[in-house]
């Protein structure tokens, strides 16, 4: 990684760098004021890099160095109640550390944007990546994005800012990177210039919320029962307006870099004409898609759907979708043990949100790629095959562990 | 359905927690003795884990199971067959952490249902200070002193059988002398305390409130508001900033009041205030610097007036100021209002020194039970004492 590639001109340029790399260079480009840092990896490449910038004098921010990640979320909380953009971030354990300090964030309607470098959870300890640890704060308000190249990982940062940021939102968003599959790998990204990210994103404006001497107010005081459901349906309003404001800013997206991603919630790949689909989150779509390529060769029609957005949940709309094809097989990058037929997060849910729709055909669930397991060519034709299988009707478990030692 | 009975009891953070809780507990016993169920139970949103701030324990009884439920479903009775206050300054009214703005000791009384309150004061003391109700009540005082202690210690001077003998006795269908004095056997196996119970049960009388008598001050009233009406992110608005005060006489401006939170008072957490002798005060400013909930208002020539409606009563500018006798705790009951003492002063100086030695000399002693070494002990006997006469 070269000075050279990190430099940011005001006319597009070409970098050679990492998920992390980008994550930072959004940071750069979206001026953000504090910055809060404790090390674990894969997320610590981030705050490397964001490191790198402040020392070359390339980023003004505050950079702090918590002693923990607990304090590392509750500065970058109090700072962005105090009026200032925000980055954090943390992987596995060490986002579970800062677990009180993501709880009180959404209620307290702070636009925080992490980056989750996603990695399993400790025991035993482990660097590969699982979806465990974001997935922990899917019920609390917390918006959850998943991203699969370092490209989507530098422009997503820059839709985080501007869908949190809006007033009708308000509420923390992080951006989920696989670990060493997106973290720890380098690849040609285009970065835009500052004039353009400038004409995106405006100013960060709390507005009545700012805590500042010339606004006095109390923030977070003690409530009882009187008060809890109002606030949690507060809460959940914002959430329920994210959905529009998600639409509305991947539409300014492509307006103003001329780059589009179509659907904001959920790409779909060689779905047209699909018999069946897979879907997953992440870096597991390249295996996925090179299978694909493969067992169409072979006349195997075979769709895949990768979920971006997972809070808010485009229920709806991926039901409509999926009700489509004649099975549709989950693949989980996690794990929720003793969950509704043993399945894991992604499966479950998908299933929850397919159940008011007029056509719901069988949804097989696998756990795959744990731990940072390599989700392989054949992994995903087998997977594929038990997905026709269940297509044809066949009885089967509706939880299969695959790539796993048997 | 069967009949369900409500009795509340009234309590001052730390200092009778446990009374209190042993209060409910004997009288879910007691009833039990005569076949009826029962729970117990203190308020949740309370924090009775702080030095006097107001609290509530509950004791539900019904004649059957299934009455008793009808009870259970609910988180609070609306109403109660019996109030008990613990300390006779809850009188003035209570402000806990469960419920909002100042609210009347005689809340939740049924109509004809009794106010119990543990006090050495007349009824014509006492009636005063609570708020008045659209119908008549009950009251009946059992005699003693606050009975104070602290979260670990439980000062055993019989106030909690003397309050369960005197239910028997006002409330006769909840249960009868014999079952409170098996109750008491169970419990802690003392016959003493079991006579002590007797001699309440036999002794207590009650009085009438009619609706014209009493505080005729309105309670705090609020509606909550919608979810979408409501500021959003858990942001209210701050305390503003204080004003100058003015003399009453001069009419001068100056000094320095703090505003101050009109719907959150505090003060009815306190058990005794302080009174200042403002001509011997050498405007040392340390209670002002102090004082844990900032009551002091610094007046136009530099004095500091205790601000009744936010003391607390906690004690610390007593124990601060360096002048012999110049701020004294005084026992809240001898007080009806909360006005200005400087104000009073200003107004006539001979007239509020006059006012000043009558409560410091007269006043009656009034502890958390150990205001000095040895107070605790000294109090137990003087209530055994008074346990076995009964006001007689
Ligand atoms: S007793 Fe004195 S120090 Fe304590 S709250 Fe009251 S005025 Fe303040
Ligand atoms: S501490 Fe005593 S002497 Fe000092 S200002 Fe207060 S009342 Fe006056």
């Amino acid at each position: 990684m070269t000075q050279a590639a990190l430099e940011i001109k005001d006319a597009e340029t070409t970098a050679l760098i990492t998920g992390s790399e980008a994550i930072a260079v959004a940071c750069k480009l979206a001026d953000v004021d504090v910055i809060t840092a404790y090390p674990i990896r894969p997320y610590d490449t981030v705050m490397q890099y964001v490191a790198k910038l402040v020392a070359n004098g390339e980023l003004d921010c505050e950079y702090i160095v918590a002693e923990s990640e607990h304090s590392q979320f509750e500065i970058v909380k109090h700072a962005s109640a105090a009026g200032a953009r925000v980055f954090c971030g943390s992987s596995g354990v060490g986002w579970m550390y800062a677990f009180e300090a993501l709880t009180v964030t959404p209620a307290l309607r702070i636009p925080m944007v992490a980056m989750v470098g996603n990695r399993a959870l400790d025991d035993p300890g482990a660097f590969g990546v699982e979806h465990n640890d974001a997935l922990a704060v899917r019920d609390l308000g917390w918006q959850l994005v998943w991203v699969d190249n370092a490209q989507e990982a530098l422009d997503t940062a820059l839709i985080a800012y501007r869908v949190a940021e809006d007033r009708r939102v308000f509420l923390p968003c992080a951006i989920s990177c696989d670990g060493a599959f997106l973290t720890h790998s380098q690849a040609l990204v285009k970065i835009p210039s500052s004039e353009k990210v400038n004409a995106f994103l405006p100013r960060y404006d709390r507005g009545d919320l700012l805590l500042h001497p010339d606004n006095p107010i109390t923030v977070a005081p003690q409530a009882n029962e009187d008060w809890l459901m109002e606030i949690r349906r507060q809460t959940a309003a914002a959430m329920e307006r994210s959905y529009t404001v998600i639409r509305e800013v991947y539409r300014d997206f492509e307006r103003i870099f001329g780059r589009s991603y179509g659907n904001p919630f959920f790409e779909e790949y060689e779905t047209e004409d699909a018999d069946i689909v897979l879907v997953g989150m992440g870096t597991l779509s390249i295996p996925v898609k090179v299978a694909i390529r493969q067992m169409r060769k072979e006349g195997k029609k075979v769709g895949f759907v990768r979920m971006r957005w997972f809070r808010p949940f485009a229920a709806e709309e991926l039901a409509k979708s999926l009700g489509r094809f004649a099975a549709v097989g989950i693949i989980d990058r996690d794990f929720s043990l003793g969950a509704p037929y043993l399945s894991g997060v992604l499966a479950t849910e998908v299933r929850a949100a397919m159940y008011p729709s007029a056509k719901r055909p069988p949804i097989p669930g696998f756990i795959c790629g744990l731990g940072g397991r390599e989700v392989t060519v054949p992994d995903v034709v087998k997977m594929s095959d038990i997905v026709y299988e269940a297509a044809d009707g066949k009885a089967q478990p509706l939880t299969q562990w695959i790539g796993l030692r048997e | 359905m069967g009949r369900l009975f409500a009795v509340e009891i009234v309590y001052r953070g730390i200092f009778q927690k446990t009374l209190a809780k042993n209060i409910s507990r004997a009288i879910v016993l007691a009833a039990h003795c005569e076949g009826k169920p029962g729970i117990s139970f203190g308020r949740y949103g309370d924090s009775p884990e702080r030095n006097g701030i107001p609290a509530k324990s509950f004791a539900i009884v019904a004649t059957d199971d299934l009455t008793l439920e009808e009870g259970m479903a609910k988180y609070e009775p609306k109403e109660v067959d019996i109030s008990i206050a613990v300390d006779d300054t809850l009188c003035k009214g209570v402000e806990s952490w469960a419920w909002y703005g100042l609210q009347p000791i005689n809340r939740l009384t049924k109509p004809g249902g009794t106010l119990i309150v543990t006090s050495r004061e007349q009824p014509e003391t006492l009636i005063p200070m609570c708020h008045r109700k659209e119908y008549p009540y009950q009251l009946a005082i059992v005699k003693g002193i606050p009975s104070f202690s602290g979260l670990w210690v439980y000062k055993d001077d019989h106030t909690d059988v003397r309050i369960l003998g005197a239910i028997a006795r006002l409330l006769p269908e909840l249960f009868g002398l014999e079952s409170v004095q098996k109750a008491i056997m169970q419990e802690w196996q003392d016959p003493v305390k079991a006579s002590s119970a007797a001699r309440s049960y036999e002794r207590i009388t009650s009085v009438t409130v009619r609706p014209e008598q009493g505080n005729p001050e309105e309670p705090y009233k609020f509606e909550l508001p919608k979810w979408w009406e409501m500021g959003e992110g858990i942001a209210i608005p701050g305390i503003a900033p204080g004003h100058t005060m003015q003399d009453p006489e001069s009419q001068k401006s100056g000094g320095y009041q703090p505003a101050r939170n009109p719907t959150f008072k505090k003060f009815t957490t306190r058990t005794m205030r302080p009174v200042v002798n403002f001509d011997t005060c050498i405007k040392c400013t340390l209670c002002w610097l102090q004082c844990p909930d900032s009551c002091f208002d610094v007046t136009p020539e530099g004095l500091y007036d205790a601000n009744m409606e936010a003391c607390c009563g906690c004690g610390v500018c007593e124990a601060v100021c360096p002048v012999k006798d110049c701020v004294t705790m005084v026992n809240e009951i001898a007080f009806q209002d909360n006005a200005s003492q400087w104000e009073m002063w200003r107004k006539d100086k001979p007239v509020y020194q006059a006012w000043l030695k009558e409560k410091i000399e007269h006043r009656p002693e009034r502890s958390h039970g150990f205001r000095y070494r040895g107070q605790y002990e000294e109090q137990v006997p003087e209530m055994m004492e008074i346990a076995r006469e009964d006001g007689a």
